[in-house]
């Protein structure tokens, strides 16, 4: 029986190997056919790997693959394996975004470094997005998914081998978008640039990661949904609403990469940022608050401040977010009375942000000495007062006025900036240094200590970003609006390219110090999955002083 | 009426009404009487440790 199932999953792989081959030898489209031998490289492996598991003489390819990361051999209680597969995919992914990050950023200072035509700025830029936010940010969320949603319902995961398909389907999608953004493949929507295949590909990933998280919702052996899992499943739907709507397009043909939106002009910008903004409020936002939800009050030991108002947090974004999305387009052909709901929406968003803010921080109410002693919780507690910064400083430049100042300068990248590493990355990070030693059976990180390294270098590196990115927005929009006496602009665009270079080069050492602090704990991470314990001081001891420790002499008498 | 006129009168009325009940209620829903055990329960539920010791 066991052999009839292999033979006929090699079988299904080997037709798919064909298809997606004649595909390739079909089409006139040079990037399709690229990615067209990209599947069919894909079903090759798991053809052979298929075959590989059956192979008596034990050379099972996935168990070697097991064991290079050195994924502990004892059973689960949980269904964890896929767990640890997105751990190392989010560390994996982390350090290539960052990297894409920060050659861009130098690109941006020295413009030689454009190398023309597959690394230049306009195809790295999306590859970095990309890279960031659904490659790191996206394969964090379905690791914490999986490993939160089992754990808050004593359940295991619904459909386990669907949970795999997820898993590296998702990676799939990652390198077929990701490897188009350098051919040129781009359907030119800031966020949600793959083609109309790719996104195809992408729903039905979601579907069942969809059908597993509320699968394993519903069997359950806790009676309440955790409020963790509220976030992640709002995140899960929307994402999948936001993704749809605003990927609905023709294709030019069936062995082309070419699509065009069905939506056009103002609506088609509309429907964009409609859906650019809920991916920040729902993939970035609602879903990695549900991490914080769960993993600041493990960390910390101690629950959430407030329950109520994590259930108020909830309602309050899910109600508003949705609204918020037309501020991208002021001073824009959007009817006015749009973009005033947008930015009212916006400022409204301030207050949830907040209390969710609150709510995290005051959950160390009472031991507030972690900070000081475990680095964990400091990252958690940077992570959230970079919430808090980025979610003012959001609202204030959805204002009209301010944003007539802030539009199209590097304010925005700053500010985005501060969200994107100060909020999601802080927290990623520290999600994953809880979870590398649980994952892999180990007693701690390797090192405390290079968590605390890995602490400042991305602090320090953060206020480089933001801080000459501030400077280099504002000192932008101020010489763009800037006229002389006679009526003339007093500044050509060239002029503020010029003056931004030291803020440039200032971010990019930014990045670099960020990308530094992610290689420490890759070097952490690995020596943790080798189970290797660094012989280190800790982080604090009570003081001894052994010269103090001993009876006082004999007390002379007074004269 | 247009279509869009009959739409537009839904969103900035009735409908108007109905999502803000709604939201409304589903904010107070925690703070009704009696749940404060409730949300307590739910709080501390993350730190029932199991066989697993997890």
């Amino acid at each position: 029986m066991q052999a009839e199932s292999a033979i006929g999953r090699v079988l299904l792989w080997f037709g798919i190997m064909l298809l997606a081959g004649l595909a390739a030898l079909l089409t006139h489209d040079g990037g399709f056919a690229v990615h067209a031998t990209i599947v069919a490289l894909v079903a090759f492996i798991l053809m052979w790997m298929s075959a590989g598991r059956f192979d008596p003489t034990g050379l099972d390819p996935a168990a070697r693959a097991r064991g290079f990361f050195k994924m502990p051999a004892t059973p689960d209680v949980y269904d964890d394996d896929v767990i640890r597969w997105g751990a190392i995919a989010t560390m994996f992914w982390g350090l290539a975004g960052l990297l894409a990050g920060v050659f861009i950023a130098t690109q941006l200072a020295f413009p030689w470094l454009n190398l023309e035509p597959y690394l230049n700025f306009g195809r790295l830029r999306p590859l970095h997005t990309s890279a960031v936010i659904f490659a790191f940010g996206g394969n964090a969320l379905l690791a914490t998914s999986f490993y939160v949603v089992q754990r808050t319902c004593r359940a295991q995961l619904a459909f386990p081998g669907l949970a795999r398909f997820v898993f590296w389907g998702y990676q799939l999608f990652i390198v077929l978008a990701a490897t188009g953004y350098l051919l040129g493949i781009t359907q030119s929507k800031e966020y949600a640039e793959p083609e109309w295949y790719v996104d195809l590909w992408l729903t039905i990933v979601w579907v069942a990661y969809f059908a597993v998280f509320v699968g394993t919702i519903l069997k359950r052996k806790e009676p309440h949904i955790y409020v963790a899992n509220w976030f992640y499943l709002a995140f899960i739907v929307t994402v999948a609403m936001l993704h749809i709507v605003n990927n609905l397009a023709m294709p030019v043909g069936l062995l082309n990469t070419r699509s065009y939106s069905l939506f056009s002009g103002v609506q088609d910008a509309l429907t964009q940022w409609w859906y650019g903004h809920n991916a920040v409020g729902f993939f970035l936002t609602a879903g990695f608050l549900a991490m914080m939800y769960y993993f600041v009050p493990k960390q910390a030991e101690r629950p959430v401040y407030s329950y109520r108002l994590s259930i108020i947090h909830f309602w309050a974004l899910i109600f508003l977010y949705i609204w918020a999305g037309p501020h991208h387009l002021h001073y824009t052909a959007l009817p006015d009375w749009a973009q005033t709901l947008g930015m009212v929406f916006s400022i409204m968003l301030w207050m949830p942000s907040w209390g969710g803010m609150i709510n995290g921080l005051m959950t160390l109410n009472g031991a507030w000495d972690k900070v000081r002693t475990d680095p964990i919780i400091r990252m958690m507690v940077m992570a959230l007062a970079f919430y808090g910064m980025s979610t003012f400083e959001g609202p204030m430049m959805s204002i009209k006025t301010v944003n007539a100042l802030s539009h199209y300068t590097d304010w925005t990248i700053g500010h985005v900036h501060s969200g994107a590493l100060g909020w999601n990355g802080m927290i990623t990070f520290a999600c994953l240094y809880y979870l590398f030693p649980r994952l892999w059976k180990r007693e701690r990180m390797y090192s405390l200590r290079m968590i605390n390294w890995h602490f400042w270098l991305a602090t320090v590196g953060i206020v480089f970003y933001a801080a000459s990115m501030w400077v280099a927005g504002v000192m932008q929009g101020l010489m763009w609006r800037e006229y002389g006496p006679d009526g003339y602009l007093v500044w050509s665009f060239a002029d503020t390219v010029a003056a931004m270079f030291p803020m440039y080069v200032l971010r990019a050492v930014g990045g670099m110090l960020y990308l530094g602090g992610a290689l420490v704990m890759s070097y952490n991470v690995w020596m943790t999955l080798a189970g290797k314990l660094r012989d280190e001081a800790p982080m604090r001891d009570a003081a001894y002083d052994p010269e103090a420790d001993r009876p006082l002499p004999a007390a002379v008498p007074a004269e | 009426m247009s279509t869009y006129d009959t739409m537009r009168h839904f969103a900035d009325g009735i409908g108007l009404i109905i999502m803000v009940g709604v939201f409304l209620t589903l904010c107070a829903w925690p703070f009704r009487p009696g749940s404060k055990h409730h949300n307590r329960a739910a709080a501390h539920s993350i730190f029932e440790e199991n066989e697993g010791g997890e």
